[in-house]
């Protein structure tokens, strides 16, 4: 039983670091807001599910087609919206949480509910493992999970574009003075951040049906991993993932599920009091904080 | 030829930019020599006392049914107030529904299971409410900014899941068949006493000196500190107050509406005082009020499009927010107290 919470404590870790990493990038990272995460993610998964239903295309095209209308939607956000407003943190919030709020609310009304909106797992495959049984888009996750990992750490570290994410973030003025151009980085990076969640859409909403609350879910398990592990380390954000994972699923087998949201806002109580700037945060970022 | 006539050394048209000049009236209504003349008498009063007395007869004289909607905007009114003396504070508040559900919740409680009568129950809804989630917010205190707003985005959407979770207090279903007020007309002027009293009394606490300290905190709390005040002692007395004011506002629709449940954790009650505030104008009181004056009964019109109403408000805070962020008050109080003319630019 309890070797069964652990593999799917483990892979619901996965599931947050896959939904992290984009918001990480974008506001750890990037030091952009972008409080429409969550309903970019959802977005994803219905441009998909259209893609598949509506007009019917295979899933080789309809799939990477949602990933990119939906980074080119975030980078057209950050364009016409957040461009303006840059540098007024609270006015970013506001605005990026505004158009998101209008994205997933739009949806409820054009009536976006049901358990018709699915999209096709991996096929019909499972792994035993320690006994425990895992089907074949659990499996899909984990290998997507690490490997995007792996190629947002590369990326950041040893491209141009990658190390161009973190300059904006540690000193926009420097970075404009070693010849960055730091509006249209951050415009790639908002893109960025929104194809991975758009990418964990597509691995993640197999499991269950597309919901328009699931936005406002992920926005919330974006945010307490991202303010537990320190904003703009990949370390912190597994680490605080597996955590909060972790903590998660025990709480949905021996509490109920309604209490998994709890989680994460526990989560970032204990860690603002304990730890305010995160588990893996620097000082500057403690001193944003609090 | 065509060179000649874009060349840019050739003398321009009169250079000119607009200049704006405080209105004589006002200047002259600026101190107590206001009090000899009738007119700057009059200019300082009809901003003032005029929407105080439209709103009586608009309240008194209007059908029922427009007389529940008066309501319901001085409702959110109070929490477009609330939320504004938080911000003016440098606490953004994305889950102003936190203060409105906690007052209504309390309310509801000691009027079904004790069977208290309205009368104390709003006013120990409001100061319970304003209690509750000042110690709710006290840990977070110390946050600033986005940080704040995060944690602040979250409270009400978990207390709504953990109100499921453990059906506590009518779990979904909510409580019904509430005491209502004994008569709609002292309803409604219970409702406009208190909006009138929040919105010129918070004005006026702002401009005092300890609202100056408020205002000092939201611009560099840094600098407020060295100057050895304690700004935690000013943000948990600015919290109490706005959470009295926003817990007053659900306690008091509570009874109105004879009913309290999840909805009242709703996002509704979160992003409208946001969107009025974004619309009407940051930063004054007297703005928030007036969003909540526009948007409200616009919604009302907008009844038919239901799920759309939040679409709405979202899109009005994102072009507020970003294109006009001044609002309307803003707008009027300048057309109000400036002229506007074409200066000539000198070289």
């Amino acid at each position: 039983m309890l070797t069964g919470y652990l593999i799917y404590g483990l892979i619901n870790s996965v599931v947050l670091v896959l939904v992290a990493l984009g918001f990480n990038l974008t506001f750890g990272i990037s030091g952009v807001a972008n409080f429409a995460f969550g309903a970019l993610y959802v977005t994803a998964g219905f441009l998909a599910w259209i893609g598949l239903n509506t007009l019917s295309l295979p899933y080789w095209v309809s799939a990477p087609l949602a990933v990119l209308i939906t980074a080119v939607l975030a980078g057209l956000l950050y364009r016409v919206v957040v461009l303006r407003v840059r540098g007024l943190v609270v006015s970013e919030v506001i605005a990026t949480f505004g158009v998101g709020l209008a994205l997933l609310e739009l949806f409820r009304f054009l009536g976006f509910i049901g358990f018709e909106y699915t999209l096709p797992d991996a096929g019909d495959f499972s792994l035993s493992l320690l006994g425990v049984l895992v089907d074949s888009q659990r499996l899909l996750i984990v290998a997507m999970g690490a490997g995007l990992t792996a190629f947002l750490w590369l990326f950041t570290r040893h491209t141009t574009t990658g190390r161009a994410f973190r300059a904006i973030a540690q000193d926009e003025h420097t970075a404009l003075t070693l010849g960055i151009n730091t509006e249209r980085t951050a415009t790639i990076a908002v893109a960025f951040g929104a194809g991975y969640a758009a990418i964990a859409a597509l691995v993640i909403l197999p499991l269950g049906t597309i919901a328009v609350n699931e936005g406002y879910n992920v926005l919330v398990n974006a945010l307490a991993v991202c303010i537990v592990g320190g904003l703009g380390s990949t370390l912190g954000v597994i680490v605080a993932s597996f955590l909060i994972g972790m903590a998660q699923t025990l709480t949905a087998a021996y509490l109920g599920t309604h209490w998994m949201m709890i989680v994460s806002l526990v989560a970032i109580l204990l860690i603002l009091l304990v730890r305010p700037s995160g588990l893996f945060g620097s000082h500057k970022q403690l001193e944003e904080r609090i | 030829m065509a060179a000649v006539a874009t060349n840019p050394t050739a003398p321009s048209p009169a250079r000119q930019r607009k200049e704006r000049l405080d209105r004589g009236i006002k200047v002259r209504s600026e101190d107590i020599y206001a009090l000899n003349s009738w007119r700057e008498l009059a200019y300082l009063l009809a901003p003032r006392v005029l929407p105080v007395v439209l709103v009586l007869l608009l309240g008194f004289g209007a059908p029922l049914y427009w007389q529940r909607v008066l309501l319901s905007t001085m409702v959110f009114g109070l929490l477009a107030i609330s939320w504004d003396l938080l911000a003016q504070a440098g606490m953004v508040c994305l889950g102003q529904a936190l203060f409105f559900g906690v007052g209504a919740y309390i309310a509801g409680i000691l009027n079904h299971y004790f069977g208290i009568t309205p009368f104390v129950t709003i006013p120990l809804g409001a100061l319970g409410g304003g209690l509750v989630c000042t110690l709710l917010l006290l840990p977070v205190l110390r946050l600033r900014g986005i940080y704040f707003a995060m944690v602040t985005l979250i409270l009400p959407l978990m207390i709504e899941r953990i109100i499921e979770a453990t059906k506590i207090f009518g779990g979904t279903e909510g409580i019904s068949g509430l005491t209502p007020l004994p008569h709609h007309g002292l309803e409604l002027f219970l409702i406009m006493a208190a909006f009138w009293v929040a919105l010129f009394g918070f004005r006026r606490m702002m401009t005092s000196d300890y609202g100056l300290v408020l205002k000092g905190i939201n611009d560099n709390d840094r600098a407020v500190m060295s100057a050895g005040l304690n700004i935690y002692r000013y943000k948990a007395q600015i919290l109490f107050m706005a959470g009295t004011t926003g817990a007053f506002a659900g306690a008091f629709m509570t009874h109105a509406y004879q009913f309290v449940g999840m909805p009242v954790f709703a996002l509704d009650y979160s992003i409208l005082p946001i969107a009025s505030a974004a619309v009407g104008g940051l930063g004054t009181l007297a703005g928030p009020a007036l969003g909540a004056f526009i948007l409200v009964p616009l919604s009302e019109l907008l009844r038919g499009f239901g799920g759309l109403r939040i679409v709405i408000y979202a899109v009005l805070l994102v072009v507020f927010t970003v294109g006009l962020p001044e609002g309307v008050f803003h707008f009027l109080r300048r057309k109000y107290t400036q002229f506007e003319r074409w200066a000539e630019v000198s070289k």
